[in-house]
């Protein structure tokens, strides 16, 4: 079942999946605290919007964008026949 | 704890077990502190019978297998591997000074929280789950099988050896102060017996005796992490999720830090390590300068954080590609748990100190008073902090009153008035986030002396029996070299830390990301790349930090992976393009590395 074309495929698909799924955590590494000092100025959950952003808002994001990351990654390696058997 | 199909499907119900086993046991010492025992003894229990169940289950867990000693068999669940990844992850520099960093350092500082986090979608995305497919039983075994040759084996060898030796020298150093405040013997005696505790987990059973460990060491330091929080927050009328409800105690902090004029009030005297509070707690300086140290350093400790081996290797226990995909999100998610805690907890400690309306409140007190305090007796005995009167108004100003900050976590428990089975629970917790850390990075320098190193660079021939004697050998010997430095005290726990982390984001980063993702990286690039990188890095290092240079841009000792890595990348990539493109079977190595299907690039035991 494993040709070249299913193989490019898989990869093609692959690669598109990492740098979405970098796009995202760029903006929520770098992007958002760039701008902490002004987000400051605005609250959420009581909270001061830069802080919370540094203290829990990305973190929640990336805990979240991993588990997303790894459901999408399986369903691209289904899809294209690349998956492990035994499971 | 024999290896068995059974033991996989019990681990829910042996792990349940122990979690109720270690809460009756907290009772019991807050039933015994009732009884009149006393706090030292509270102490010395907490410690001492943690050690020994980590110390117990190393035992059960030994084995004469190569695929069990360097890979657990690779079948550790992903869930299990999360916590375990999260014990080997979180070290003395997480449980100990990283609320203190944030007390001290304010909105500055959570560029080591953002970092320390996202790393995790470097590991997920680009590698963990190549090199689970590539079948690897050590970092340096990916990038020798992925470019070939001894050389490049060796190089990935040198930057681990770097990057892990400076890291196990601060978590020794760690459980060393915890064992020598709690048990009350001098740190020197505290550092070897760290370091035995660490042996006896890891060296009878390599990397299986280290997963199940690890994970019983997350649990106890988890518990410890969040059990003072949730307390004092209850307390303080925050409910039992303070990681939710202490937004008011962010903005309290903000009046409170205008009422003591905190950042206005300069310190007027010096004590070497401690130090005044003179940061705004959530404020984020507006100018570019600071905004570009905040993302230099998240960049460098999440590109650490996909190259540091001990890491890496973790996922190569997991039974599949997928479930090691998988398990980097649990282990996120069990690294978060105690993450978002942090700056909580540091809020929560500022607050009690601040507070003038709380009892524990100091600043503004009288300093005959302040002196008075119990907490503030015990910590400036041993050195920890310090109660000056600079202006001699009698009154406790916000910059007369110095301390080091890992106190925090250690003497919250005291500050907030909690009683001491609190603290002796704490103290366990982060010897066995010392530890567990600890365990990982000396299993990693170990392994990859003895499988990369002599196994495969010296004596290919060598049986299994051997290579496994010789594995143990370089752990304790690594582990007594470890220890002598780190009774030297030459750096403080953080600085060695973030240093490990531009090491290995120097030196392995790139070669370790291009080699699955750039099928034209070859072995000339590959050790151009690594070498660098890891130079550039290092003589960066030492111009900055002890030849008097002045930083260029900012970048400073705990930032200079930002030199580090540049450097490597375009090393690797103009040498790899000026050299032959790689063999078509290597080529053909990296698609098969690329899909998860089908067997492993190096079979399961080599």
């Amino acid at each position: 079942m494993s040709n070249g074309s299913d193989h490019a495929t898989h990869w093609r698909r692959t690669r598109a999946l990492m740098w979405v799924t970098l796009t995202i955590w760029f903006v929520f590494s770098f992007l958002v605290h760039w701008f902490a000092s002004a987000l400051n100025e605005s609250s959420f959950l009581g909270f001061p919007l830069g802080f919370y952003m540094a203290a829990q808002g990305s973190l929640f994001i990336f805990v979240v964008l991993i588990f997303w990351f790894a459901r999408a990654q399986d369903r691209i390696d289904r899809e294209c026949g690349f998956a492990e058997e035994d499971e | 704890m024999k290896k068995s199909g059974n033991f996989i499907d019990n681990l829910p119900k042996i792990y349940g077990i122990y979690t109720g086993g270690f809460l009756v046991f907290i009772l019991l010492m807050a039933v015994l502190e009732q009884m009149g025992v006393s706090a030292d003894t509270i102490g010395i229990l907490f410690v001492g019978f943690t050690v020994f169940i980590y110390a117990a289950i190393g035992w059960l867990s030994r084995t004469m297998q190569v695929d069990a000693y360097y890979v657990a068999g690779r079948q550790v669940p992903p869930v299990f591997n999360g916590m375990a990844t999260a014990a080997d992850w979180m070290s003395g520099a997480s449980f100990v000074a990283m609320a203190g960093g944030i007390y001290m350092g304010g909105h500055a500082y959570l560029a080591f929280v953002v970092g320390w986090t996202g790393g995790y979608v470097l590991v997920a995305s680009l590698m963990a789950p190549y090199l689970r497919k590539f079948g690897c039983y050590t970092v340096p075994d990916f990038i020798g099988t992925r470019y070939g040759g001894n050389l490049a084996r060796f190089c990935a060898v040198l930057v681990l050896v770097l990057a892990s030796f400076t890291y196990v020298t601060a978590q020794i150093n760690a459980t060393g102060t915890i064992a020598s405040r709690a048990l009350h013997i001098p740190f020197e005696v505290g550092v070897w017996f760290g370091l035995l505790g660490i042996l006896l987990c890891s060296m009878l059973g390599g990397m299986r005796a280290v997963t199940w460990t690890q994970v019983a060491q997350y649990i106890v330091l988890i518990i410890a992490y969040l059990v003072p929080v949730i307390w004092m927050s209850n307390k303080q009328g925050f409910g039992l999720f303070p990681q939710l409800a202490y937004g008011d105690a962010v903005m309290r902090l903000g009046e409170l830090e205008a009422l003591h004029q905190v950042g206005e009030l300069k310190p007027a005297e010096t004590f070497a390590g401690l130090r005044a509070l003179t940061v705004k707690h959530a404020e984020a300086a507006g100018d570019p300068f600071a905004a570009w140290k905040f993302a230099t350093l998240t960049l460098c400790m999440m590109a650490g954080t996909a190259s540091l081996p001990h890491i890496l290797m973790r996922y190569f226990t997991t039974p599949s590609v997928k479930a090691a995909r998988q398990s980097v999100a649990w282990s996120l998610l069990f690294i978060f748990l105690l993450y978002f805690t942090a700056p909580a907890l540091a809020t929560f400690t500022k607050l009690q100190v601040l507070d003038p309306n709380l009892a524990t409140g100091i600043i503004g007190k009288s300093i005959a008073e302040v002196n008075a305090l119990e907490w503030i007796k015990n910590w400036s005995e041993v050195g920890f902090l310090k109660v000056v009167d600079s202006n001699g108004d009698g009154l406790l100003q916000i910059n007369e009153f110095f301390m080091r900050g890992d106190i925090v976590v250690l003497a919250t428990p005291e500050i907030a008035g909690l009683p001491y089975v609190i603290s002796g629970l704490v103290a366990a917790g982060g010897m066995a986030a010392a530890m567990s850390t600890a365990d990982g990075l000396l299993l990693a320098i170990a392994n990859a002396l003895s499988h990369d190193l002599y196994y495969k660079i010296i004596d290919p021939k060598a049986e299994t029996k051997t290579r496994l004697i010789v594995a143990r050998v370089l752990l304790i010997v690594i582990g007594a070299g470890a220890a002598a430095v780190a009774s030297l005290k030459l750096t403080s726990i953080l600085g060695a830390v973030a240093w490990a982390f531009d090491f290995a984001c120097s030196g392995l980063f790139f070669p370790l990301v291009l080699g699955v993702w750039w099928k034209r990286a070859n072995r000339q690039g590959a050790i151009a790349g690594m070498l660098a990188g890891l130079i550039s890095g290092t003589l960066y290092l030492y111009a900055v930090r002890f030849g008097g240079m002045e930083p260029w841009l900012g970048i400073d000792h705990l930032r200079f992976g930002i030199i580090g890595m540049p450097v490597s990348l375009v090393a690797m990539v103009v040498v790899s393009l000026m050299t032959p493109a790689p063999s078509d079977e290597i080529q053909k190595m990296v698609d098969d590395t690329r899909v998860p299907k089908g067997d492993t690039i190096l079979s399961s035991s080599h």
